[in-house]
């Protein structure tokens, strides 16, 4: 299928929301079957910073694994940036996924035996970006995040701030439609957290589509919007 | 913000190119070192065990060939031999005047000839006439008889003139055919001027010059008159041997039949010199050691398939965190399988590169002891490394298949 035969919700004119669910829901088989999420409506505007709160279990990485095509609901439509992705065959998905969303991990998920860059690359390797416009980018992309002293150390030698800022900068490099955050600050000390935070507010001040799932308040602070996973469900949060 | 529903840029290259992913392949094979070189162990071995097998057995079959041409599988020889009596004397038995004669009755005999040292009781060999005793020189050259029918049976080839035949030897005349050794000591390199030599006081006319025998060399060094004349002249009685050359193929029948024709009586007291039967030394060396080299090494190859198969799923369970990560930055299960087959093609490659070249290596090395010319297809060096890559294509195949179904939210959750 080619991008123009992909079925268009909106027209180009209008704001196209980034993210619009309608009524999806994801159970798990089991035994036992469990529902983790759970008839959620959510719509992101471009330009949004959203943060997903909730306790442990509550299906917080769950929602955002369905926001970024990682996983499939098993009830409810989505359409992503315009396109109906609850439909998409796996390859058409794969191919999505790495040209509209960016993905940061709690375990940052960097490939040892390669090279700070290279891991940043990898975000183009499977579109259709030449090498060396990969490598470009990648490497005005550790500069924006403040990294560009560090493109060819090995990701091992890093400290854990550092190791988030080059996984945001393979989450930026392929300029995503929507950036999806797991726990982000998870595994950083409180003075690391406040430097990734800021980039987040940069981003998003410069107009990118952000959700963030953490548990942390001083996180959820920091988003212009934060919306509650309760047993799957989900509620908007007034401040 | 306004956003365009379908962003398009400009994208030149292919998704994920071939040198991409080979890069991305050797990138994940090269990641441990010492993993790599047991991984490639197994196919290693395997490919040099089928290499030299086959290298050795090229070289050997090759040396057999140069030593065992055509003259030799055709030569049978037939000598009188000896054997202990009951009564503890000595058997000895003469080979007939006639041997050659009996033998060339059999079907598959193509030549047959008699051979016979001649005692000229220790005159001398001279090639000036008596003329000028003082400038002549005395030669101690061998002289020989033989029936016309030596030189074909010997396949003997001409210099100068022409070999006696039977009219000379029922007549008993004095010619000689001069060995092309005897004739150069002697100065005669020509014929047509009817050249004699004196072996003693008896003068010899010189009909022709040997240039080559296949077999019996020492013609070539020697005076060789008809067995008539050395029966007449010196008296001798019996051929040493009968030299025969059979048709292809016959040697091995000539050889049971011709003792029986040359002495009906007594064929046992015969030595008979036969050629191998043809093919018996190329299949003693393929027969034994080839097929428990070609097993091993066979063997060593599925377990180098199996090893690589192996290392190759540890490392599908190890990088889950890996896999999920590429399937989040938008690789496709074929993508993913892909690369580990690749992966695994490339460690059997290097293993079959490896394995050739140390197959190549014994080759080399066991020629050297032996003293034999290497032989080896050159083709072989570049099938080797393909059959370890067939090897890991196949070996990769299953892990690959494990690699692409791997889950990303599985392979991404936080451990
Ligand atoms: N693959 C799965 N199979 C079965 N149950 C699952 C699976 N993945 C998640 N769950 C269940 O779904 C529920 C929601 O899980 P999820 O990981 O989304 O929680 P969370 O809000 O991210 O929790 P935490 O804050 O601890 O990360 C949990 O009860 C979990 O056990
Ligand atoms: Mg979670």
């Amino acid at each position: 299928m080619t991008t123009a035969e992909l079925q268009v919700v909106h027209d180009a004119d209008t704001e196209v929301p980034v993210v619009e669910m309608k009524g999806i829901g994801r159970t798990f088989p089991g035994p036992p079957e469990v529902r983790a999420v759970e008839n959620v409506d959510l719509t992101i505007s471009p330009g949004e910073y959203l943060s997903i709160v909730g306790t442990s279990g509550s299906g917080k990485s769950t929602l955002l694994h369905l926001l970024g095509l990682l996983d499939r609901p098993t009830a409810g439509t989505y359409v992503l940036d315009g396109v109906d992705v609850s439909t998409l065959s796996e390859r058409r998905r794969s191919r999505l996924r790495g040209e509209r969303i960016g993905f940061v991990f709690q375990a940052f998920h960097l490939l040892a035996h390669r090279n700070v860059v290279e891991n940043v690359a990898l975000s183009m390797l499977y579109q259709r970006v030449s090498r060396r416009e990969r490598f470009e980018r990648s490497r005005a992309t550790l500069d924006r995040v403040g990294l560009g002293h560090r493109v060819d150390a090995d990701p091992a030698t890093l400290s854990g701030g550092e190791r988030q800022r080059a996984a945001i900068a393979r989450a930026l490099v392929a300029e995503p439609s929507l950036l999806l955050a797991d726990e982000p600050t998870g595994n950083l000390d409180s003075s690391n957290a406040e430097a990734v935070l800021d980039i987040f507010g940069k981003l998003h001040a410069e107009g990118l589509t952000l959700a963030v799932v953490t548990h942390d308040d001083d996180v959820s602070k920091r988003a212009q919007r934060r919306v509650r996973i309760t047993d799957g469900t989900l509620s908007e949060e007034k401040r | 913000m306004k956003r365009p529903v379908i962003r398009r840029r400009d994208r030149p290259a292919r998704r994920l190119s071939i040198r991409d992913l080979l890069g991305e392949a050797l990138a994940g094979v090269t990641a441990r070192p010492s993993r790599l070189a047991l991984t490639t162990l197994g196919t290693v071995v395997g490919i040099a065990a089928l290499v030299s097998t086959i290298g050795l057995g090229q070289t050997a079959s090759g040396q057999i060939s140069e030593r065992f041409d055509a003259a030799s599988a055709t030569r049978v020889v037939v000598e009188p031999g000896e054997r202990d009596g009951p009564d503890g004397a000595v058997q000895a038995v003469q080979l007939p005047g006639d041997a050659a004669e009996r033998v060339n009755r059999l079907a598959g005999t193509a030549a047959a000839g008699t051979f016979a040292r001649v005692d000229v009781g220790g005159d001398r060999v001279r090639g000036v006439p008596v003329s000028d005793p003082s400038g002549s020189i005395e030669h101690d050259i061998p002289t020989v008889a033989a029936s016309a029918g030596l030189f074909d049976a010997v396949n003997a080839m001409i210099a100068d003139g022409r070999v006696f035949d039977d009219g000379h030897d029922e007549r008993g005349d004095a010619v000689v055919v001069l060995g092309k050794y005897a004739a150069e000591r002697l100065g005669i390199s020509r014929v047509d001027t009817q050249p004699s030599i004196f072996i003693g006081e008896r003068s010899f006319t010189v009909v022709g010059i040997l240039d080559s025998v296949s077999a019996r060399a020492e013609l070539l060094d020697a005076a060789i008159m008809p067995m008539g004349t050395a029966a007449a002249v010196y008296g001798t009685g019996a051929p040493n041997a009968v030299e025969i050359r059979t048709e292809m193929g016959a040697a091995q029948l000539i050889g049971e039949q011709a003792p029986l024709a040359v002495l009906p009586n007594n064929p046992d007291l015969l030595s008979v010199d036969v050629p191998p039967p043809p093919g018996s030394l190329r299949e003693d060396v393929s027969t034994d050691i080839n097929a428990v080299f070609l097993a091993l090494g066979g063997l060593a190859l599925l377990v180098g398939g199996l090893g690589i198969a192996t290392v190759t799923l540890l490392s599908v369970l190890e990088r889950t965190s890996e896999i999920g990560l590429r399937r989040a930055v938008g690789a496709t299960r074929t993508h993913v399988a892909g690369q580990f087959v690749v992966e695994s093609v490339i460690i059997g490659f290097l293993g079959g590169l490896i394995g050739a070249a140390a197959g190549v290596l014994a080759t080399v090395g066991v020629s050297a002891v032996r003293d034999w010319t290497p032989l080896l297809d050159y083709r072989l060096a570049i099938v080797a490394p393909l059959l370890g890559a067939m090897i890991g294509l196949v070996a990769g195949t299953y892990p690959a298949w494990r690699a692409a179904r791997v889950e990303p939210i599985t392979a991404l959750r936080t451990s």
